[in-house]
């Protein structure tokens, strides 16, 4: 069902006459489908996310389509971000940590591609919702710390414990040790979701700006918003990044329990 | 805020799991062993051509040194032919210089006694000139003729003293 809140909305509403900047992350489904009583409705969140993984896909193989010694400038491409992630990988997790560079190297691709497709124009932005970004973190928080418990048994417990503090010390560092584990799904999922929901709702403000300032006015802000499309482009792959170092450091942390 | 829509969650985190999931299957068969493919084989593809490099400087190095080698023989063995030769012309040389110094040797010794043989010779016809004239004075002087082992035993005296 449709958000009857949002329903209605024309992409102009609001009021105040300006385009209503929230408009852009709203969910539309394309066509309506359940599944096992869920609603699995092709969205245009979905969308973007099938198109995402088909310009990942056709884009490694049709790039390594050769896969000749002296490299294409199309398949330097495709080896550079392998060997970006593959060496993010070996230097934050270590050479044991590389079982999980195939998963690294999808988030980062995924990320990265849903981040940069949201900055053409009429596109959607998959990671502008929170729901999106915190189901990845969480995943990745799960995930680690059952590595964590499986590799390390109960001793990993031991690293809320930190090294050489005070005994009395000990119960509130625990303590703040544990809600700072906690916390990591949260900060991580909300520092995506909240870099692009920022900057494109930054973009749409202005470019509202732009319209009614009209011929005279208009172009300071058009100039700003050419300026902050470009510094949002490499937030987009700045968060992406972000996003991947964040889950090799949590990776290291399970497996080698460094403080 | 269109984010916070419960009932848009399900679909966005039905399609997220469809989607990544099938990336991840994608990536893991499909795209990253072609990737670690190639860039294993470029690997070691220059690690086998820096080891033929490698070993084609070593054959290099042999071979200079086998060279080297060569040359020092060479040059020694120059020398000892140099050498040998110099003692074998200096033995030579000096064998020839023995031969003609003993037939000079001889040749002077013949010399000196055709001399002595032409010296005493000379001296016995000077004893006779010597007593014939002491005998023509005598009997110009005195008008006889003394005899004549007389006059050459005279001469010898006088020849002695």
């Amino acid at each position: 069902m449709i958000s009857t809140a949002y329903a209605a909305d024309d992409g102009h509403g609001g009021g105040g006459g300006l385009p209503d900047p929230m408009h852009q992350f709203e969910i539309k489904r394309l066509f309506e489908l359940e599944l096992f009583g869920f609603d699995a409705s092709f969205t245009n969140s979905a969308l973007f996310m099938v198109i995402a993984i088909c310009l990942i896909t056709l884009f490694t193989v049709f790039a390594m389509r050769r896969g000749s010694l002296v490299p294409t400038r199309l398949q330097s491409v495709a080896e550079i971000s392998y060997e970006f992630v593959a060496s993010m990988v070996r230097d934050n997790v270590g050479t044991d940590g590389m079982k999980y560079f195939p998963f690294v190297f999808t988030l980062f691709m995924f990320v990265l591609v849903l981040n940069m497709l949201g900055m053409i124009p009429y596109t959607f932005t998959v990671t502008s919702h929170i729901i999106v970004t915190f189901a990845l973190a969480a995943f990745i928080f799960l995930g680690v710390t059952l590595i964590g418990f499986w590799k390390h048994g109960v001793k990993f417990l031991k690293f809320f414990v930190p090294d050489g503090v005070p005994f009395v010390m000990l119960p509130l560092l625990v303590v703040i040790e544990v809600i700072s584990y906690l916390t990591r799904p949260l900060s991580l999922s909300v520092r995506l979701f909240a870099n692009m929901m920022a900057g494109h709702t930054m973009l749409k403000v202005f470019g509202a700006f732009v319209v009614a300032l009209g011929f005279l006015g208009g172009w300071a802000a058009l100039a700003f918003m050419v300026a902050f499309t470009g510094l949002e482009i490499l937030v987009a792959f700045l968060q992406a990044y972000v996003f991947a170092i964040l889950t090799c450091i949590y990776l290291n942390d399970a497996l080698h329990m460094h403080h | 805020m269109p984010q916070l829509v419960p009932e848009d969650w399900a679909p966005q985190l039905i399609w997220l799991a469809i989607t990544f999931g099938l990336l991840y299957v994608l990536m893991v068969y499909v795209a990253l062993p072609r990737i670690g493919k190639v860039i294993e084989t470029r690997a070691a593809h220059i690690a086998a051509d820096l080891a033929a490099a490698d070993k084609l400087r070593r054959e290099t190095e042999e071979a200079i040194a086998a060279y080297e080698q060569a040359l020092a023989e060479a040059k020694q063995k120059a020398h000892a032919i140099v050498d040998e030769g110099r003692a074998k012309l200096k033995a030579e040389t000096d064998a020839e210089r023995v031969k003609l110094d003993k037939e000079l040797g001889k040749k002077s010794a013949e010399a000196e006694r055709r001399i002595e043989e032409a010296k005493n010779s000379a001296m016995k016809d000077l004893n006779a000139v010597a007593a014939d004239v002491a005998a023509d004075i005598v009997q110009r002087l005195i008008g006889a003729a003394p005899a004549k082992p007389e006059i050459e035993k005279a001469v010898e005296t006088v020849r002695k003293a």
